[in-house]
Formats: structure tokens, C-alpha cells, sequence
């Protein structure tokens, strides 16, 4: 018999496992749906279920770019958490220009923290954020551009493993420091909120809140399959080898920085994609946004889930969350803890995260 | 096709003042097969490192035919058609016989080419012949993490032979061998080195006795000497070395 390659038979687990994210897409499909049904229905969702659930989804597509980066090709990134960011304020940005007349200035072009600051025109940085597609195309290219020049410069000189780690921890550091100054012209330590209106619809409605859910999921599917397709290509395996003898790849004849560089820039965009998704779902983002503690914590979101299996890493930040979610209202003071607990015991004793217990031939 | 001259000359490499090598001079001619034996820390494997770019020489010259490999990285020296089988034997654990030697073979090694990549029959044919040459079409879909250490040594044997190069740099092949697997690893060196020329270091005489070809021994970074096997025996000054402590 001839060698196979990345695909094998599917095994009866393997073929459960999709049966049951199948069946765990269809579920979330129908979450906005059932919240229409009257509250004393046994099948009503709450609103605060499809709103923290939307919340949930936009970061299994974060998960999703960590995994790329770190279970596929060995980057640790301690940094997404800006990517995320940035894509959330490029978003933010066009929410802000959307309010026109309607803030407490009543100042046809300026957001309020503006008038307020004195500026009596809008800095060229905001320029075209009037403009949705223009906006969401920010939102991904100010994060893909970040992670190509950080990206460049590290993997050009070799910088790798915990070296990386650090560098990435603190632009994210940095950013948070910058994001929290006046004089950056992005609203200071409280952000962007009050947001009004996307796309002609009042953001306030139930209509807009499902609308914004299933662009949501609509994205995790879609980016769930773009990663699906990476990782089965022979770029997948390349980045495994990157990550498991990078060395070696260099003697084979393979650019190790371009393709690193490639899955780092595509995994910085992937991540603004979810902040975009998120800022109009929450309806508000500020340089908090940027915190290291962020980034650590999608990055436990993973590892509990399982890197190196995209399924894994979603599941990671279902699970995580919804952990997180009922601790912090049981006992808020003991989350941290959790977290860390949670960390060192996925660690010692699930190093393949919660998808090793079910897909052992992996890798 | 004419293949190139591995040309060293006068290559001295320090590290913190310590000479690993020491005006070190050797010439490979195309298509032909040298044994480099030495003892340990003779300074083998960092001549292998100044050829494939892993380490910069302080001083000297290191050309392939008109390049020179001291100004290019290792990714480029490896697509010059330039391969190399380390001492510690590297493969893609996570990866099966059949990915590993998929990885290896010649074919664009950009990002997005790797991204378009599908497996022609071509290609297909080409794996699977290698893949009988080393002995492990029955555990093509195995990963490599599994293979014992034989096996692995052959698969990365395998895998210089798909980059089809034209100048192979072996770093001691039967190190941990069993004397079977050594015989077995002999005869596989000498039916694939055909056109290609291949340098052979390595510190078991019987199996440089095995292989049959000109021999240079290696000494705290300089050539000793240079010649057939039993010139080489004989010769004084490398019997000191290796018999005098
Ligand atoms: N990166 C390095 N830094 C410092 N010393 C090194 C380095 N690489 C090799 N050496 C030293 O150079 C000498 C030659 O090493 P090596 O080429 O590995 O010898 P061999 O392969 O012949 O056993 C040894 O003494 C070794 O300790
Ligand atoms: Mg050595």
C-alpha cells in the first residue's frame, strides 16, 4: 500500500468529534433564534447568553490565530491581545465618526473626548474611518503591518522561544502605555463608546445584536476552515518541522523567516478580525484591551483546549470562558487563581490540552 | 552535468580563542567520495558547520565551483544543491517517513508554493523509490518518532538524496549502529554517491575500511594526513594520535 499522506482514514473518534462540533455550530446558529421565543419558554435563551456567548466566539477566532502561530509553527506569541486591540479600534474608529451630530457636543465631525481635548480638526489618522469598508480593512492591515515589522525583525536576527515571547509581551505592553495618552488621539484611558449605528442599523436593536452574532460565527467558521486548509497544506508540515527542528528546515533549503513571517502576519490579522468583531458586540474598547494579562490568558485558552488542533483551540476558549464567567460571579477573587491552577494542572497533566484526551494520533 | 570542486583553504575558525579549526585546506573533487576521520573534537563537524553555513570562519576560504559559501545562509547553500545528515540524527518527529521525505524533495520551498502544493504522480514515484532505496516503504506512514535509531539515520539519508544534491555531508552515519546496520548503511553510501561527490566523517576505521575510498584524518583542527586507508595507517604521526595516549 502507498504511504498516506496528511489525511488519514478518519477514525470513529475523529468522525464523533466533527459530529459534535457540527452539532455545537448548529447549536450557537440557533441561539439568536431561540432568544425570540417568549420568556417563559422552556427553549428561551436569555439576552445575556447571546451576548456573552457572541463574546465567546469572537475569541475562539483569536484562539484560532494563537494555535496557527504557536501549536503549528512554535510561536508563542504573548502579544495578540494588541492585534486583537487594533482591530477593535480601527473598528471603534469608524463607530465613533458614525455618531456625527449625535454626541453631547453635538459637534458635526469630532467624537466628543475631541471637542473636549480642544482639537478643532480631525488628526489625518482618522481620515476615511467614515467609511465601513475602509475601516474593516484597517482593521486588519494595521495588525497584519504590526506583526510584519516585529515579525521581521525577530525571525530575521533568530529570535525565537522564550526571547520571542518577551518581545511580544511587551509590545503589547507598550502599545497599552500609548493607547492610555491624550495626545495619542484615541480616547485616552476610556476609550470608545456610545456607539450609535453600523451600517444604517441602530446598534441598540435585537435585530443588530443577531446580526453582529452571526457575522460572528459566520467568521469562525470561515477562519476555522482557512487554517483547516494551511495547516493539511505542505506549508502546515513545513511549520510543524519549523516548530520541532527549525534548524534542520534552514539545511532542507526552506526560508524559516518567510514562513514564519507568513503565518505570523496572517495570524495578526486573523486576531484584529476578532477584535473587529468584538468592539461593536461589546459596544466599547479602551487600551484595558491591551493588557499582558489579556494575551497570557488566551494563550492558557489554548494550551487547556489543545494546541496544534484547531478544534482544540476553540474549545479551549468555550470552555475557559464559561469557567471564568461563572467564577467571577460565584467567588470574582478567586479567578486569577483559577486560571493560573488551571494552567499548571493542563500542563503537568494534559500537555496535549483537553483534545489530546480524544485525538492521542496527533500531532 | 559537471559538478563542482568543494574547495577549502587556509579555513581557521576560533571560538573564545580556541582554534576548532586551524588553517584547514581540502579539496573534493566533483563526483568523488572522502572519508574525514579524527578523533573526537578534531573539528569534523564544525568544518561540515563552515561548509553549510551554520558557522562562519575567522579566517579562509570555502567555495563551491565560483561560490562563495561564506557570504550565503544556509538555505541558500542547500538549494546550491549543497546537503547535509547531521551527527545527531534530525528528523520531523511529528511528521510521517513519507512527509519527511516530501519536505526534502526538490521542489519551490516559498511560503505560497508550499501553500499550492499538491503531490504529483512524479513526485509520488520519485518518494516512493527513495523511500524502498532506504528500506522504509513498509513504515512510510509512520511517524518518525516511532523508528529506532537505524531507521532514522536512513530516513534523513533519504531525505538528502530527495534535495538531490551534488555534494553530501555526512556527519558520523553509524554512530549507535549495530555492526548489521553499519554494514547496511556502508553499502547504502556507496550505491547512492554515483555522480554526486560525498564527504563521509566519521571515527570507526573499519567502517571507513568498509567504504574503500581516500581518507583524510583530521587532528586539533588541521589534516594530518591524507591517502588510502592503509597509507593512512601507517603513517606515523596518526598512529600517535590515535594510539599514543
Ligand atoms: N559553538 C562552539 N563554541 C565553542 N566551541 C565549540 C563550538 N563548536 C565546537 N566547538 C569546539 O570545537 C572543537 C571541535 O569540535 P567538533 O567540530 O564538534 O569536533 P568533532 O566533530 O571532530 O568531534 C571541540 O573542542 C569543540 O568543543
Ligand atoms: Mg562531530
Amino acid at each position: 500500500m502507498s504511504a498516506t499522506l496528511a489525511d488519514p482514514a478518519p477514525s470513529r473518534l475523529r468522525l464523533g468529534l466533527r459530529a459534535a462540533t457540527i452539532a455545537v455550530v448548529i447549536a450557537l446558529a440557533a441561539m439568536p433564534l431561540l432568544n425570540r421565543l417568549p420568556v417563559d419558554s422552556a427553549f428561551h435563551v436569555s439576552d445575556f447568553l447571546v451576548s456573552i456567548t457572541g463574546k465567546w466566539i469572537c475569541y475562539a477566532i483569536l484562539a484560532l490565530a494563537i494555535d496557527l502561530a504557536w501549536g503549528y509553527a512554535g510561536l508563542l506569541s504573548l502579544g495578540h491581545g494588541a492585534f486583537f486591540a487594533l482591530g477593535g479600534y480601527a473598528i471603534g474608529m469608524h463607530l465613533m465618526r458614525l455618531i456625527g451630530p449625535r454626541g453631547s457636543y453635538g459637534h458635526p465631525v469630532l467624537p466628543d473626548f475631541m471637542v473636549f481635548l480642544g482639537y478643532t480638526e480631525l488628526p489625518f489618522f482618522w481620515w476615511g474611518f467614515q467609511s465601513f469598508p475602509y475601516a474593516l480593512f484597517m482593521a486588519l492591515f494595521i495588525p497584519g503591518l504590526l506583526a510584519g515589522i516585529v515579525g521581521f525583525l525577530a525571525f530575521r536576527s533568530r529570535i525565537t522561544g522564550v526571547y520571542f515571547s518577551i518581545i511580544t509581551q511587551a509590545m503589547t505592553y507598550a502599545l497599552m502605555l500609548a493607547f492610555f495618552r491624550n495626545d495619542m488621539g484615541l480616547g485616552g484611558n476610556n476609550g470608545f463608546t456610545d456607539f450609535k449605528e453600523l451600517l444604517g442599523q441602530p446598534l441598540n436593536t435585537a435585530l443588530a445584536r443577531s446580526s453582529l452574532f452571526y457575522a460572528a460565527l459566520l467568521s469562525l467558521v470561515g477562519v476555522y476552515f482557512l487554517c483547516a486548509y494551511i495547516t493539511r497544506s505542505k506549508l502546515g508540515r513545513v511549520l510543524i518541522a519549523i516548530r520541532d527542528a527549525e534548524s534542520r528546515v534552514r539545511f532542507l533549503g526552506y526560508s524559516v523567516t518567510q514562513a514564519k513571517l507568513f503565518v505570523f502576519v496572517l495570524s495578526g490579522m486573523i486576531a484584529g478580525l476578532a477584535g473587529a468583531l468584538y468592539v461593536p458586540l461589546v459596544g466599547i474598547i479602551n487600551p484595558g484591551e491591551f493588557a499582558p494579562t489579556n494575551s497570557i490568558e488566551a494563550v492558557i485558552w489554548v494550551a487547556v483546549g489543545g494546541r496544534g488542533t484547531l478544534i482544540g483551540a476553540a474549545l479551549g476558549a468555550f470552555s475557559v470562558n464559561a469557567i471564568k464567567t461563572w467564577l467571577t460571579s460565584v467567588a470574582p477573587d478567586l479567578w486569577l487563581f483559577a486560571l493560573g491552577g488551571l494552567f499548571v494542572a493542563v500542563t503537568l497533566l494534559l500537555p496535549r490540552g483537553l483534545l489530546g484526551l480524544v485525538r492521542k494520533g496527533d500531532r | 552535468m559537471k559538478g563542482n570542486q568543494l574547495y577549502l583553504d587556509g579555513v581557521t575558525v576560533m571560538f573564545d580563542g580556541f582554534r576548532a579549526l586551524n588553517n584547514l585546506s581540502i579539496i573534493v573533487e566533483p563526483g568523488e567520495m572522502r572519508a574525514v576521520i579524527g578523533p573526537n573534537g578534531a573539528g569534523k563537524t564544525t568544518m561540515m558547520d563552515v561548509i553549510t553555513g551554520k558557522t562562519r570562519p575567522t579566517k579562509g576560504t570555502v567555495r563551491f565551483g565560483d561560490h562563495d559559501l561564506t557570504r550565503m545562509d544556509e538555505a541558500a547553500i542547500a538549494n546550491l544543491g549543497i546537503g547535509r545528515k547531521f551527527q545527531k540524527p534530525t528528523v520531523f518527529d511529528a511528521l510521517t517517513v513519507f512527509e519527511n521525505l516530501e519536505l526534502a524533495l526538490k521542489a519551490p520551498r516559498g511560503p505560497f508554493a508550499c501553500l499550492r502544493w499538491a503531490l504529483g504522480g512524479a513526485a509520488r514515484s520519485r518518494i516512493e523509490q527513495v523511500q524502498d532505496e532506504i528500506g522504509l516503504t513498509a513504515r512510510a506512514g509512520d511517524r518518525a518518532a516511532i523508528l529506532s535509531h537505524g531507521q532514522r539515520q536512513w530516513l534523513e539519508i533519504g531525505m538528502l538524496l530527495m534535495q538531490d544534491p551534488q555534494l553530501l555531508l555526512v556527519d558520523e552515519p553509524v554512530a549507535g549502529m549495530t555492526d548489521q546496520e553499519t554494514e547496511h548503511t556502508a553499502a547504502l553510501l556507496r550505491r547512492i554517491a554515483g555522480e554526486r561527490s560525498v564527504v563521509v566523517v566519521e571515527h570507526d576505521l573499519e567502517f571507513v575500511r568498509a567504504l574503500g575510498q581516500k581518507v583524510t584524518v583530521l587532528h586539533e583542527g588541521t589534516m594530518l594526513s591524507e591517502g588510502a586507508i592503509d597509507h593512512v595507517q601507517n603513517d606515523p604521526r596518526v598512529i600517535e594520535v590515535y594510539l599514543g595516549r
